[in-house]
């Protein structure tokens, strides 16, 4: 039977080929030399901004940290998510368990594209889809920054994932489909300063997409539903919608965003809780403008309904 | 002998519903001292000037509220859902934990209104300690639950 035997020589040509493409489009990918050449020389006091923005303490500090002590970034969270537990590695400046024998190109290179020095893939828990859309030369202040604090020794436990999602180089498909340096939210030429500037914060260094959008199946954000509020990764609660949709924000003013970033208080006079608690402290670090500036954009931004199913209510 | 066991706890259990239903209770306490809390930062804020005597009754009205939370009244087993709770689960699991961290919030109020703050400055640094209280304790013991 000639016919079979071709389709059988088709089927393996074109499941090579699918293997191939696969292989090769998964493949981790660096930042080109005109980027790195935009990293600049470093400003550690420019850094600290971009560290409180990007809230690195709260995943890579010691759990349970107060004060000084979040300066100390061994890692060691326990992120258990419906994909496995993650646990945020070491990033402080031991040069064996941490990242102090880490370049400004390896962390630009880890920050922008997810990629590690030895040329892995990271899991996006490392909330590289958002970091992709910062500015270079914010990595290299933020790495003069990060060059100021300790070095602390001790490796963090390694992540604990069930297939396939232990399978790194699926993650370059992932990121295929989800990673780009594009903003999310689209505005017009003439737009006032603090919602661009918002837009940077929210949507680059303060990643507050990752737990505030829904996700789809294969663990990326809904742009369509952006901050509409979602079922949290980890634990049984919801991240609230922050959009001026129904059951969102649309009551409280700027003015009411930018306290509550501060001092962590609603306008109810509720208080800020859950993992929350830790973004909030590392909010009141920035600068007034810089919470103002959030808090245009997410009065600026299209409003949505909650994200996340209503609660069913127990008796 | 067991019918009498039965009717005794059947008047507890009727006697507790009558009189307290725990959750209704610590989330009446919890709204009350938002409203005080609210109240006091307006001064801190400085969009109400600063008053010794209207701060201090303020002050001590908190504290007062904060000494009627009886954790094992009003956390009792079972009470982690129910009605609209948004009490995190940790509670019981950690109850040594959360009694510790209420603890630190019923000392701070206590020395806020024992300090009676005589200007704003003096207000502000006692506000902070408590504001950091309230997110401490629903960083780990309240879940959103929409």
């Amino acid at each position: 039977m000639p016919w079979l035997k071709k389709l059988v020589g088709a089927i393996v040509i074109l499941g090579g080929v699918g293997a191939v493409a696969g292989w090769v489009g998964s493949a981790p990918v660096r930042l080109d030399r005109e980027t790195l050449a935009k990293l600049g020389p470093g400003d550690a006091a420019r850094g600290k901004r971009i560290f409180f923005a990007g809230g690195c303490t709260s995943c890579h500090a010691k759990p349970g940290s107060q004060g000084d002590a979040r300066l100390q970034l061994a890692g060691g969270l326990e992120l258990k998510t419906p994909f496995g537990t993650f646990v945020p590695p070491n990033i402080s400046q031991d040069a064996k368990d941490g990242i102090g024998a880490w370049s400004v190109e390896d962390l630009a290179n880890a920050m922008l594209k997810g990629v590690s020095p030895s040329g892995r893939h990271f899991y996006p828990a490392f909330p590289y889809a958002s970091y992709a859309r910062m500015n270079p030369v914010d990595i290299g202040d933020l790495y003069a920054f990060l060059k100021t604090l300790p070095a602390v020794a001790g490796k963090a436990p390694a992540n604990s994932l069930g297939f396939p999602f232990n399978i790194r180089r699926g993650i370059g498909l992932w990121k295929l489909l989800y990673l780009s340096d594009q903003p999310v939210v689209p505005f017009p030429a003439a737009t006032p300063d603090p919602v661009m500037a918002g837009r940077y914060l929210v949507e680059g260094p303060g990643h507050c997409g990752e737990c505030h959008t829904p996700r789809d199946l294969a663990g990326g954000t809904k742009k369509n539903v952006w901050l509409a509020g979602a079922v949290a990764a980890e634990g049984s609660g919801v991240v609230p919608n922050i959009t001026s949709g129904e059951g969102g924000i649309g009551d409280w003013s700027e003015a009411d965003i930018a306290n509550y970033l501060e001092t962590g208080f609603t306008p109810d006079f509720d208080s800020v809780g859950g993992a929350m608690v830790d973004v909030q402290r590392n909010m009141a670090e920035l600068a007034p403008q810089d919470r103002a500036a959030i808090a245009a954009y997410l009065k600026a931004i299209p409003a949505h309904p909650n994200g996340y199913p209503a609660r069913k209510r127990a008796n | 002998m067991r019918k009498l066991v039965i009717a005794i706890s059947m008047l507890a259990l009727a006697a507790s519903a009558a009189f307290a239903d725990p959750i209704l209770d610590r989330q009446a306490l919890m709204k009350e001292r938002g409203k005080i809390v609210g109240g006091l930062s307006k001064v801190v804020k400085g969009e109400e000037p600063f008053d010794a005597a209207a701060v201090l009754t303020a002050l001590q009205a908190l504290h007062a509220n904060a000494e009627k939370v009886d954790v094992d009244a009003l956390f009792p087993a079972g009470s982690d859902t129910g009605g609209d709770t948004t009490a995190s689960p940790k509670i019981w699991e950690d109850m040594a934990g959360f009694k510790a961290t209420n603890a630190k919030y019923v000392a701070d109020v206590k020395a806020a209104a024992a300090a009676a703050p005589a200007d704003v400055d003096a207000l502000k640094a006692q506000f902070g300690a408590i504001g950091s209280d309230c997110g401490t304790c629903h960083q780990t013991y309240r879940v959103k639950k929409g």
